[in-house]
């Protein structure tokens, strides 16, 4: 099957700045897939958020999405339906006083007829766990409930991928389990390709496919267990792991010998139990 | 506190009033307010109140909440009431210096204060009663006819609603800037009125810059979920007269008759 | 004597309306000298309006905050000096930023506390290297600096205070993994150049467990917990069911407790759990 998102030597640079923000990625998202995109701040993921819907043309190289370049302008309202995107701050895109306006307004904007609007509005709403909010003003929501309407904002769309960038880096861990629980049942109950922006390592850890940035390049590509086992270069990149592969990296420097994928609390603890019984 | 101003905000319900059109409610405001200003007499004033405590009752609208709106402005009232005080002509009841009392004084003063305090306890009923999108919505349908004339009506009331939608978020915002500043020795109520002035740069400097930031996030959010222009939009609520506005409309000719009556009879 | 006493602390929100709220109900403690405090909790459990008090921003609805021994309400000149003794650095304090440079910028307070403008000038350059601002920078207009340089400015601007209490609240919020580490390290320098009472406001344990001499946890306006972090992480469980969440090393040594593997219950550092399954594999292996 053809990719939903096709980066072909992507490069990005912002107006006179002397070196480029993307420097030439290439890439493909398969579709129904989880891709996380870890780096630091500077690192370039945030810009290649902002070129896969057409909020940035790419400087050079292409963006494809589904086959639709995002330089052409005339086709711009269709990717951009296509490619959802939810952003950092949940303030900063909820638009209206009342969620449900808020949820509408996507499809407002693309001239879907009132009846059918409704329909997707309370469907959204309903996936992220919200719909019994629908008539709050969204100032007195919680972060992690704020954050929860902008996704659903994005569904009403009804796009087939959906990028989060850095959903969860202003919210509490309650607002963020919730969030990513959410993020979880898209996947699973509509199977909607998910690309998941952050540079919290913990998230990467379901992912189908992890893409460490740096630099405006791919610094690594592969299984969330294929990268986290690389602990010497995740920090040569000024990243860290999760405690579990820091503290199994650690112990086989001091002479234990115990695989480096293991990445959640209970397959680190296996691992290491089943180490001290040998031994 | 600042959080406790209530300007402009929306308390959502299910009253006759809450689920009018907001364009009946619209007229019905613009009625209200031509009443008020044909009101010439103690019996049309009591009239007018009774209007507005029914349709505050039939919303459910506490008048405590009301009331609680108009603090803000308690200075504004106030001020027109003595200005109006000395303005009068006729008889002085009291005379000092340059400034006489008359009765015409007094009269006006009144009439005045009780007509600011129902024009603004009217308005907003208004908005408490319609949500911002509401009501924008129905000031865009109202005014369509200005298109032809290529006046943005769309765009003014887009921008109308995302103001209304920021206000919560900007007061809340200005409550932090203003404890953080002030936990570096900032005094904003201390000083001369210059010196007050030039205290309010370290609140008023990072507000804008926190306003452009904040509006140049919303536009890039805005434009991913496919805003473009008025061309071609739908909304989820349409607006449609129901029998119950018809009724409502009714009801506001008959309030300005009544007062025109009364005027007419020199009450 | 504690430097800071809280004493049957209540505070109440809108008192007399229908949004009444409790925000902070009874808090009694002493915050010692010297001591670095980890307060935790999840949202709305208390902690931004209850290190208000410490710096006399919010008055109490009812009870005392004494300041050295002395209310810090008794008057209005002994509450202004406070707010220069204990200093406060907010959430997101990148937003507060105003000044045309860096320099005028961290000057702000030690300006309004009315020092010489030698004195100033010393203390600018004294508290942008412990926050970790270059001499380069302080020329420079705050708007051009990056998210992390702006949140070392702001740090900055309270540490020029020369405060003998620091409250952070969470300082580290929002900022990548190397932007966090980097943050807490200049903390901990300018604690230990300075003997520096700290309060430190985290939603991550793992940095709490890790640096706090002492913890608190909020919940629902309340004192749910006081004590080291190896006391207060042993009853984990209990924090679980507050909505927070255990430091790592915690949860992995209590999956392998669950496992069979038998080492103490008290563990909240990488460190010390590492070393102990050392120190438990060379032990077997001499048996």
């Amino acid at each position: 099957m053809d990719p939903i998102i096709k980066l072909e030597n992507l490069t990005y640079t912002y107006g006179d700045a002397a070196s480029p923000a993307l420097d030439g990625v290439s890439l493909e998202i398969a579709r129904g897939s989880f891709t996380a995109v870890l780096g630091h701040n500077g690192s370039g993921k945030s810009t290649m958020a902002k070129c896969l819907n057409g909020i940035l043309r790419p400087t050079g190289g292409r963006v494809l999405v589904n086959g639709m370049d995002t330089a052409d302008e005339s086709r711009l309202l269709d990717i951009r339906r296509t490619v959802g995107m939810v952003f950092q701050n949940p303030d900063n895109q909820i638009v209206a006083s009342v969620v449900e306006d808020d949820v509408a307004f996507a499809p407002e904007n693309l001239g879907v007829p009132s009846a059918e609007i409704r329909e997707r509005v309370d469907a959204a709403l309903r996936c992220v766990g919200m719909y019994d909010y629908r008539l709050h003003a969204p100032h007195l929501l919680s972060g992690g409930q704020k954050q929860r309407v902008a996704i659903a904002g994005v569904l009403s769309m009804q796009p087939e991928c959906i990028v989060l960038d850095e959903p969860t880096a202003m919210l509490d861990p309650l607002g963020r389990a919730e969030v990513l629980a959410a993020v979880e049942r898209l996947r699973r109950e509509r199977g909607m390709t998910v690309v998941l922006i952050t540079h919290h390592m913990s998230e990467c850890i379901n992912a189908d496919r992890l893409i460490v940035m740096s630099g405006g390049r791919v610094a690594a590509d592969g299984t969330p267990r294929a990268v986290f086992s690389q602990v010497e270069r995740m920090r040569a990149e000024g990243l860290t792991v999760p405690e579990t592969t820091q503290l199994l990296h650690e112990l086989n420097a001091s002479g234990f010998d115990l695989p480096l994928d293991a990445l959640s609390v209970d397959e680190c603890a296996d691992a290491i139990a089943n180490f001290l019984k040998k031994d | 506190m600042l959080k406790d101003i209530t300007l402009g905000q929306y308390f959502p319900g299910n009253t006759p009033v809450h689920r009018l059109d907001p364009r009946s409610k619209l007229i019905w405001l613009v009625g209200y307010i031509v009443a008020l200003f044909l009101a010439k007499s103690w019996v049309s004033y009591l009239f007018m109140a009774m209007v507005l405590a029914s349709v505050s009752a039939t919303s459910r609208i506490r008048p405590k909440t009301l009331f609680s709106g108009l603090k803000p402005l308690i200075f504004i009232v106030c001020f027109t009431g003595v200005i109006n005080l000395f303005y009068g002509t006729g008889e002085p009841l009291v005379q000092f210096w340059l400034f006489k009392i008359t009765k015409e004084g007094i009269y006006n003063a009144v009439f005045m204060v009780l007509r600011i305090v129902l024009l603004v306890c009217g308005t907003f009923l208004l908005t408490y009663t319609t949500s911002p999108l509401q009501l924008t919505d129905g000031l865009e349908r109202l005014l369509s006819p200005l298109k032809k004339l290529r006046v943005p009506v769309h765009e003014l009331a887009m921008m109308m609603s995302i103001a209304l939608r920021f206000i919560p978020t900007l007061i809340e915002e200005t409550d932090k800037i203003m404890s953080a500043q002030k936990a570096r020795g900032a005094g904003f109520d201390t000083g001369t009125l210059k010196e007050r002035a030039k205290a309010l740069i370290p609140l008023l400097v990072p507000l804008f810059v926190g306003a452009f930031r904040r509006a140049d996030e919303l536009a890039t959010a805005m434009e991913s979920r496919c805003y473009h222009d008025g061309e071609g939009r739908t909304r989820m609520k349409v607006l449609r007269f129901a029998p119950r506005d018809a009724a409502a409309l009714c009801l506001c000719a008959a309030m300005i008759t009544a007062v025109a009556v009364l005027r007419r009879f020199g009450l | 004597m504690p430097i800071i006493k809280v004493d049957d602390l209540t505070h109440v929100y809108s008192q007399g309306t229908p949004f009444e709220k409790v925000a902070i109900d009874r808090i009694g403690l002493d915050i010692e000298k010297g001591e670095l405090l980890g307060i935790i909790g999840h949202t709305g459990s208390g902690k931004s309006t209850f290190i208000q008090h410490l710096n006399g921003l919010l008055k109490p609805s009812s009870g005392t905050v004494y300041f050295d021994g002395t209310d810090i309400h008794s008057s209005r000149e002994f509450a202004r000096g406070v707010r220069f003794r204990v200093g406060l650095v907010f959430q997101y304090p990148e937003y507060q930023l105003f000044e045309e440079t860096v320099f005028k910028d961290i000057a702000f307070g030690p300006k309004n506390m009315g020092l010489s403008e030698a004195e100033i000038d010393e203390r600018v350059r004294e508290a942008a290297g412990f926050a970790g601002v270059p001499e380069s920078l302080l020329e420079v207009s705050p708007l051009e600096l990056s998210g992390g340089q702006k949140r070392r400015v702001a740090i900055a601007g309270v540490i020029a205070m020369m405060p003998q209490v620091l409250i952070l609240d969470e300082p580290t919020a929002g900022l990548d993994p190397a932007g966090r580490e980097s943050i807490l390290q200049n903390i901990m320098a300018y604690r230990r150049e300075t003997d520096c009472t700290i309060v430190l406001i985290s939603h991550s344990m793992d940095d709490v467990a890790r640096l706090a001499d002492r913890l608190i946890v909020l919940d629902g306006g309340r004192v749910a917990m006081d004590g080291t972090p190896a006391q207060v992480f042993e009853r984990a469980e209990e924090l679980v069911g507050m909505g927070l969440s255990v430091p790592a090393a915690t949860q992995i040594a209590l999956a392998l407790r669950a496992r069979g593997v038998d080492i103490p219950e008290s563990i909240y550092t990488i460190n010390y759990l590492k070393k102990l399954l050392i120190a438990r594999r060379e032990g077997d292996g001499q048996c």
